[in-house]
């Protein structure tokens, strides 16, 4: 292996660990008062709501329908694989229809 | 019931067949993840690294989104610089990740927890918040999801490597929306009524302007952040 190619895949392993640990360590080290927990509440909703956003609201109707399907599935039945597999059935369908409509 | 609340975040328990079940609970999502660690091992051939490069690669850096965006940096002579600025950058959001795990897994063994994170990745961390919010508090969950996980993306790296891939577009099978749709189910479960509405709206609307408007990976970070303290000033300061 390169000497570059290795320093670069350590210092990539590095910078990523980094920021694995750091928000855990910042997180101990505040002072879990009554605001500071309630913001660590919040984060979970408003970061997976970030991750689809762009993709569900801003995609296409074929990702916005599958999103709609995907959350009723998820709704009615609780169960994580039927609405992974709802989602991916849907989007290809829906895709492959907009490809043959254009 | 904020005291008994309070009482059942006091415990964190880290067991074996919590560690079972997280991992049970990624194997579907790997599916998924498997295909795209193929196409990576296939891209990073053709970007001039080595299959057993990518595969250390893989292995020791576990980031999907970081790997994939310096593929685009890997020309000789290697910008090392800018390839680990760009990684920092898209793991930006690992620091509010990790911060949301820190009440239960602050309660860990330093080991434990320092060594749970290097195995946190987007989807195992999302069900490990989901087990949370069910009020269950094994802190292995996270650990058994993200060793399947990491085994799956190293070993798929190395078969891309060698074999290449024959899916060579995921979405065209529908496999990027795997991703969305468990994020979806389990966003669908952590709705909390009207509470939700407006952290909820202004996390997706700044993530949707700033994956409009700025590069890479900032969309989660900033909607992320922006939702989040959204909620809390809602909730009276």
């Amino acid at each position: 292996m390169v000497f570059e190619t290795l320093l670069a895949i350590v210092l990539m392993a590095l910078a990523t660990y980094a920021t694995r640990a750091g928000g855990l360590w910042l997180a101990s080290r505040l002072d879990l008062s009554e605001r500071a927990g309630a913001w660590l509440d919040q984060i979970p909703g408003a970061i997976l709501v970030s991750l689809v956003a762009p993709t569900v609201l801003a995609g296409g109707l074929a990702e916005a329908l599958a999103a709609v399907a995907v959350v009723i599935v998820a709704l009615r039945t609780s169960s994580l694989p039927a609405a992974m597999v709802t989602g991916v059935g849907t989007v290809v369908v829906l895709r492959a229809m907009e490809t043959s409509l254009l | 019931m904020v005291t008994a609340k309070a009482q059942a975040e006091d415990k964190a328990t880290f067991t074996l067949s919590g560690a079972l079940a997280g991992a049970s609970r990624c194997v579907p999502i790997e599916i998924s993840g498997f295909a795209i660690g193929l196409v990576f091992g296939t891209l990073a051939k053709q970007a001039g690294l080595g299959t057993f490069e990518a595969a250390a690669m893989s292995a020791l850096v576990f980031s999907g989104a970081a790997q994939f965006v310096v593929l685009g940096l890997w020309t000789a002579p290697l910008p090392v610089a800018a390839i680990v600025l760009t990684t920092l950058v898209v793991g930006l959001r690992h620091l509010l990740m990790g911060a949301a795990l820190g009440p239960v897994f602050s309660k860990l063994p330093r080991l434990k927890a320092y060594g749970s994170v290097f195995f946190m990745a987007d989807e195992n961390w999302a069900l490990t918040m989901g087990e949370f919010a069910k009020g269950r508090r094994d802190a292995a969950f996270l650990l058994g999801g993200g060793l399947l996980m990491w085994f799956s993306w190293t070993v798929s790296t190395l078969l891309g490597g060698v074999f290449g891939s024959a899916i060579q577009n995921p979405s065209r099978w529908g496999l990027d929306f795997a991703f969305t749709a468990v994020f979806l189910a389990l966003i669908s479960g952590m709705w909390k009524g009207r509470s939700s509405i407006l952290p909820w709206t202004v996390a997706a609307a700044v993530a949707v302007a700033s994956h409009h408007w700025m590069p890479g990976q900032w969309y989660i970070l900033l909607g992320g952040l922006a939702g989040s303290l959204a909620g809390v000033v809602r909730r009276g300061v």
